[in-house]
């Protein structure tokens, strides 16, 4: 028993080592490897997912690109790393991936305790309503008295109760365990409505046998806020996860796009010239070269052309924009200046 | 005198397929309807299946929007654009001749091995436990003789399915005699240790400990020391089906006569000799269905590899549902179907080669 206690008291002092050992900066290790370890999903339409060849491609998947072409000045030098939704902290807590690109919500819980941070918010995703189109439903608060589809045990099924209490509307929740069980219940049409997160809605929407037969309700009823996080305690690494994805917006904001960024190189713009390192010495004050912004955009693109190719109106799924429009166009996606 | 009669043919209602109809399927009022039943239920069941895989199929296309139609059944073009990941997962194209040479090699191996006719099989043995393993093992992986070093997390589809079950069979059946003589030993650390391990792992879901070898052991590993997470698959799968093989061999053991053992010990053999020339033979053929049941068992089990982020066959299908590209009604059913194929048919050529293997031994019990 004695030998038992001991043996697990220097299990967890490793543990605590191994933690702390991880804060040692990022930014050198990811330079002497030369390659960026990043975590994404094992697999999520529009985030992470493998085209015909095998190739990545997503919207997370494209800030781990981001991130390596501004650091390494190469956006293929990145070692992806499928997580799982368990592994996901603990292969950033263990050192094992250096940024966590895999739709997760930033909550206060997982800001604090966690031992990561958010650097950045890349998808406003929230919880939404599919009907079908013939019952001639246009807005959530006409949906008094419907049934609604929902998987059970989830925070979906708790935001659904707030939202319909908080509005004074009757509804009947029709439950299931799994995901695939909820989708097909709606399709037989078991009931009036369906709901999960948004951006999911529109992707099973492409899966079901009539998908111009059902519409997605415009009312987002919940706070789900994806973003890239990093270990605590290593703020030089931080602050430069949250830049690169503040020059991804700073340069749609400016009309720097993948096609334009050497003509937009020789403005006379000072936001352009500062954005792309002509002037200023921004690049270097956070560890970087002066044209890491420019390495993003000449790689990987703006944030607009990585949302449009992923997720927006350039795929399939064909989101759109919503809160995650600049907020000159009504959006959320709002960077500080760099200056 | 005596006359015979001529000889005259069965009457046609009595022989022939309209006899062996009447015989088997229509002798009663009562099976005449279970026939009837029956070929109903099967009809149905086949004809669905034909419709959705062949008649109402895809064949052709270059994204999800082909399949999307009303009645659409499976959309072949989607496993046709994804062949080579569901086969080789992300392993680098230049490089896939490597694992091709692999399969090569093995199928040089396996084949005469397993046909009892051919002779030489000291020679095919060693090749097989001491050669091919390390010839796989430097052509996967490479690092040497110039061959690029490909990391195990590109490796993936029915490659990694292969690995992880024949490294768990061929760790597992060796291992398993041990624990199962082990647990049957009258030494009392040897009998502790074997039944301690053989109890512990039966009692975990295989599951859990993949989960912990991922999720746990990277925090109590110091920094920038991983062990490869194929690796540790590999051998928490060989460790568990080591566990199952040793009860099923502990059950053939069991059959054996006493007088066996005593026979052998009169012969005055080592304790080596009894075991390896009298009682494991007999054991272990008496128990070749459950060998083979647990093998089979390894084989699908190798799938759970996916939660920790490895993925299998059945893992980079999953995938590929995801790729928005293929979106369409069919897809999800269309892999799904596809894998289970692919599985099918690996477990059932195990279990007709077990029978061949079965009937070839009991050639001494039908004397």
């Amino acid at each position: 028993m004695k030998r038992a206690t001991k043996l697990l008291a220097t299990a967890a002092a490793v543990a605590l080592g191994t933690i702390s050992a991880a804060n040692a900066q990022t930014l050198d290790k990811v330079k002497k490897q030369g390659v960026l370890s990043c975590g994404v999903n094992v697999g999520l339409a529009g985030f992470s997912a493998p085209d015909d060849k095998g190739n990545w491609t997503g919207l997370d998947v494209d800030y781990c690109r981001a991130i390596a072409a501004a650091v390494l000045g190469d956006a293929t030098k990145v070692r992806f790393v499928p997580t799982t939704a368990k592994e996901r902290f603990t292969a950033l807590q263990s050192g094992e991936i250096d940024v966590l690109n895999r739709n997760t919500t930033w909550t206060m819980g997982r800001d604090t305790s966690l031992g990561l941070s958010f650097a950045g918010t890349n998808y406003y995703d929230g919880q939404g309503l599919m009907v079908k189109k013939s019952l001639g439903v246009k807005s959530a608060t006409e949906l008094s008295g419907a049934t609604v589809c929902v998987q059970t045990g989830t925070t979906t099924e708790l935001n659904l109760a707030d939202y319909f209490r908080q509005n004074k509307l009757e509804y009947k929740p029709v439950v299931f365990e799994k995901a695939d069980e909820t989708i097909t219940a709606y399709q037989a049409g078991r009931c009036d409505a369906y709901t999960t997160d948004a951006s999911g809605l529109y992707a099973q929407r492409l899966q079901m046998q009539q998908p111009d037969e059902h519409i997605v309700l415009p009312e987002i009823i919940s706070k789900e806020p994806l973003g890239p996080s990093v270990r605590q305690g290593d703020s030089q690494w931080f602050t430069i996860v949250r830049w690169v994805h503040f020059a991804l917006l700073n340069a749609e904001e400016a009309g720097i796009t993948k096609a334009n960024v050497d003509q937009m190189a020789n403005s006379t713009n000072p936001d352009i010239r500062r954005i792309l390192g002509k002037e200023g010495e921004f690049g270097k004050a956070i560890g970087l070269g002066n044209d890491w912004a420019y390495q993003i955009v000449k790689q990987v693109g703006n944030y607009g052309e990585i949302f449009d190719k992923n997720v927006g109106a350039g795929s399939r799924i064909n989101i759109a924009r919503g809160q995650n429009n600049l907020w000159s166009k009504g959006g959320l996606q709002y960077a500080p200046p760099i200056r | 005198m005596t006359s015979t009669t001529a000889e005259m043919r069965p009457p046609r209602s009595e022989v022939g397929v309209i006899g062996w109809v009447r015989k088997n399927l229509f002798s009663s009022p009562t099976n005449a309807l279970l026939t009837v039943i029956g070929i109903w239920i099967i009809w149905s069941a086949v004809s669905g299946v034909a419709h959705w895989a062949f008649t109402q199929a895809t064949w052709e296309g270059t994204d999800g929007k082909a399949c999307t139609w009303s009645g659409a059944g499976a959309c072949w073009p989607f496993v046709k654009a994804k062949f080579s990941q569901f086969m080789y997962g992300r392993y680098p194209e230049p490089q896939r001749w490597r694992v091709d040479l692999t399969y090569v090699l093995a199928i040089i191996g396996l084949v005469p091995l397993m046909i009892p006719r051919i002779p030489g099989k000291l020679f095919n043995t060693i090749y097989m436990l001491v050669f091919f393993p390390i010839a796989a093992f430097l052509l996967l992986s490479g690092g040497y003789f110039g061959l690029p070093y490909i990391p195990t997390e590109l490796w993936g589809g029915l490659l990694v399915t292969l690995v992880v079950a024949s490294v768990g069979i061929a760790g597992a059946f060796p291992l398993g005699i041990m624990l199962a003589i082990g647990r049957r030993s009258r030494m009392p650390i040897v009998r502790w240790v074997s039944v301690a391990f053989i109890e512990l792992v039966r009692g975990v879901p295989l599951i859990t400990v993949l989960f912990m070898a991922s999720v746990m052991l990277p925090l109590f590993l110091p920094e920038g020391m991983t062990i490869d997470k194929l690796l540790r698959a590999l051998i928490m799968v060989a460790l568990f089906a080591a566990a199952y093989l040793a009860e099923v061999i502990r059950g053939g053991l069991q059959a054996i006569p006493r007088g066996q053992f005593e026979a052998a010990d009169a012969l005055g053999l080592t304790y080596a000799q009894k075991m390896g020339l009298i009682i494991l033979p007999q054991a272990l053929k008496l128990v070749i269905p459950g060998i083979v049941n647990t093998f089979i068992g390894l084989f699908k089990d190798t799938s759970l590899v996916l939660i920790i982020g490895i993925f299998d066959l059945l893992g980079i299908v999953q995938q590929n549902q995801n790729d928005a590209t293929w979106f369409s009604p069919s897809t999800a059913m269309t892999g799904y179907v596809f894998a289970g194929l692919i599985f099918w048919i690996f477990c059932f050529s195990m279990s007709r080669y077990s029978l061949f293997i079965e009937r070839r031994l009991a050639a001494s019990d039908r004397r």
